[in-house]
């Protein structure tokens, strides 16, 4: 089944035109990572997919649903998870709790709600699981003040694992980070791939290079090129307009 | 001024700070995660006094009153939640202010229309209407529990925000509602439930003030005052803050009013003492507002990220 499609989204901001008829598809298992400058729209073609904007037309389908109409929270529910382009934790949170609450928000719907979260033996072993799938588990015990800004940004996959996502929506998880840390989320990112289709969004061209399956290019609201890392690569459009301008920075 | 009555004023202080406390930990909560200003607060306090005396009257337990009370004021929150505030939520404070304003109004003229002006009578329960003894002077017991019966309110407001799974959720969606949002949680139910939770706790401190003091309408508008100053003292948001403060204001309150004239008499010729004493013991709690608020303008205990204390 294909996990997420956008078919023609419209999106305007007064005059601007911040979402061009933009149809993308993210095929089961597959890593489709969105390239493109600052200012390219991005972020709202993010927030339309999370359900945050309303787009002024076109559809959004996850899993086979059309989800145009629902919530963030509908859509979170029905297997969307995704990660912040700025951190959003908890910061006097530990990392196991902030990872317990993502836990818990998906079973809050059984009859347990009021239950002390740290009784809760099957919360807590799922939790420290995806503590351990990103490699947090030494750091259970400790506030998100006091994690690096990297293990921050793995702490939120963590969080976004624990929902059992069928959908994974990363926003420049790599941004803001130290080479040493980029490396380590990398090899993350890798792990996940083909294991859950991921929509990712990402300055860094040598991780979206090696990642990705497909890669989409986006200038001003419109997608120029879609296609695999290759044909990406030699794109005359997409040198002109995008890598020329990063070889150029 | 006897050692006996030093205890029982700062007993009927503490006894005033736990019905703050109730009342200030809904609002304080509402203001801290949804940035509501409610100043309706009040008239659920007022609602939860009505709804307990009318069953008090009616079924003679008690019992059935607190939960007639409790129950009743929640109701009428998550109503009021629903249908009339929900606009309001992303609207500016002064909006909120002439808005539950209004509803204030609104709800004093429903009371009269359904109960009268006057103040109806309720009755200290029989089981509470002795007094006990301890240190050789005697406390009416109704008092003694109230303060039990706030101080349980307060241990467990704080196990449910700081221990179970909906608490969590609360306090993460205090500061970060979109990253609660985005885990699947419903954050308008989330803040109707919190708001149900302050009005039904407000509802809780109007029918337990029901028999000590004087259910009429406009009941609400003066604790709602004393309630507001402890939410600042206490620091917008905290919940921690809102006990301690509570009962600060309490204690402050009751003794500078049962003792301030005295002492002023020590000072100045009593004719003055008589004038300023009274003036002066019900400036108190607003002198220390401002003296809080000079030192710490974030209040004692502010509400940070992730915990909401």
């Amino acid at each position: 089944m294909t996990a997420l499609v956008t078919e023609n989204l419209v999106k305007r901001f007064g005059g601007v035109q911040a979402t061009d008829n933009v149809s993308l598809t993210v095929e089961d298992g597959q890593l489709h990572a969105i390239i493109g400058p600052n200012g390219a729209g991005k972020s709202t073609l993010i927030g339309q997919i999370a359900g945050e904007i309303a787009p002024d037309s076109g559809h959004v389908a996850l899993l086979g649903k059309d989800v145009t109409t629902l919530s963030v929270f509908a859509r979170a529910n029905l297997g969307l998870a995704r990660t912040y382009q700025i951190t959003q934790l908890a910061k006097e949170f530990t990392a196991l709790d902030n990872v317990l609450m993502a836990t818990n928000a998906r079973a809050s719907h059984n009859f347990s709600f009021w239950k002390n979260a740290h009784d809760d033996s099957d919360a807590v072993s799922h939790s420290l699981a995806a503590l351990a799938k990103v490699g947090l588990l030494d750091a259970k015990n400790r506030t998100v003040a006091e994690l690096a800004h990297g293990e921050q940004r793995q702490l939120e996959i963590a969080m976004a694992l624990a929902t059992g996502p069928k959908v994974l929506l990363l926003d420049e998880p790599l941004a803001g980070m130290s080479q040493g840390e980029s490396a380590a989320m990398i090899a993350l990112l890798k792990s996940l791939k083909g294991r859950y289709p991921i929509l990712l969004v990402e300055h860094d061209m040598d991780a979206v290079f090696s990642l990705a399956d497909r890669i989409s290019v986006l200038v001003y609201g419109r997608i120029i090129a879609s296609g695999t890392p290759e044909e990406i690569r030699n794109n005359v459009e997409v040198r002109a307009a995008y890598l020329g301008e990063e070889a150029t920075a | 001024m006897t050692a006996q009555l030093a205890l029982s004023q700062l007993l009927n202080g503490l006894q005033l700070g736990v019905l703050l406390f109730l009342l200030a930990a809904g609002l304080t909560l509402v203001f801290g995660i949804m940035s509501f200003v409610n100043l309706a607060h009040g008239s659920l306090y007022m609602l939860g006094a009505y709804f307990g005396a009318a069953t008090f009257a009616k079924t003679d337990s008690f019992t059935l009153a607190i939960l007639a009370a409790t129950v009743g004021a929640g109701l009428v929150g998550l109503l009021l939640d629903r249908f009339a505030l929900t606009k309001l939520y992303t609207r500016d404070h002064l909006d909120q202010v002439l808005a539950t304003f209004g509803l204030i109004l609104f709800f004093n003229e429903l009371i009269r229309m359904i109960w009268g002006p006057g103040s109806i009578f309720m009755q200290v329960p029989d089981a509470l209407s002795q007094t006990v003894d301890i240190f050789g002077f005697t406390y009416p017991s109704y008092r003694f529990a109230i303060i039990g019966a706030g101080l349980a309110v307060a241990l467990g407001l704080y196990l449910l925000i700081q221990k179970t799974r909906v608490g969590m959720l609360i306090r993460a969606g205090a500061t970060h509602p979109h990253m609660v949002a985005s885990l699947g949680v419903n954050i308008k139910w989330l803040n109707t439930l919190v708001f149900a939770l302050g009005a039904a706790l407000a509802g809780l401190a109007g029918v337990m003030s029901g028999p000590i003091m004087s259910v009429q309408p406009g009941m609400g508008e003066p604790v709602l005052i004393l309630t507001l100053v402890v939410i600042i003292i206490g620091g917008l948001g905290s919940i921690r803050g809102a006990f301690y403060a509570a009962l600060i204001v309490g204690v402050v309150d009751t003794l500078g009013r049962a003792f301030m004239p005295t002492i002023m008499r020590g000072i100045f010729e009593r004719n003055t003492a008589d004038a300023a004493g009274p003036a002066l013991a019900s400036m108190l709690i607003y002198l220390f507002m401002a003296l809080v608020l000079a030192l710490k303008p974030q209040g004692l205990f502010p509400a940070t990220a992730g915990a909401t204390r």
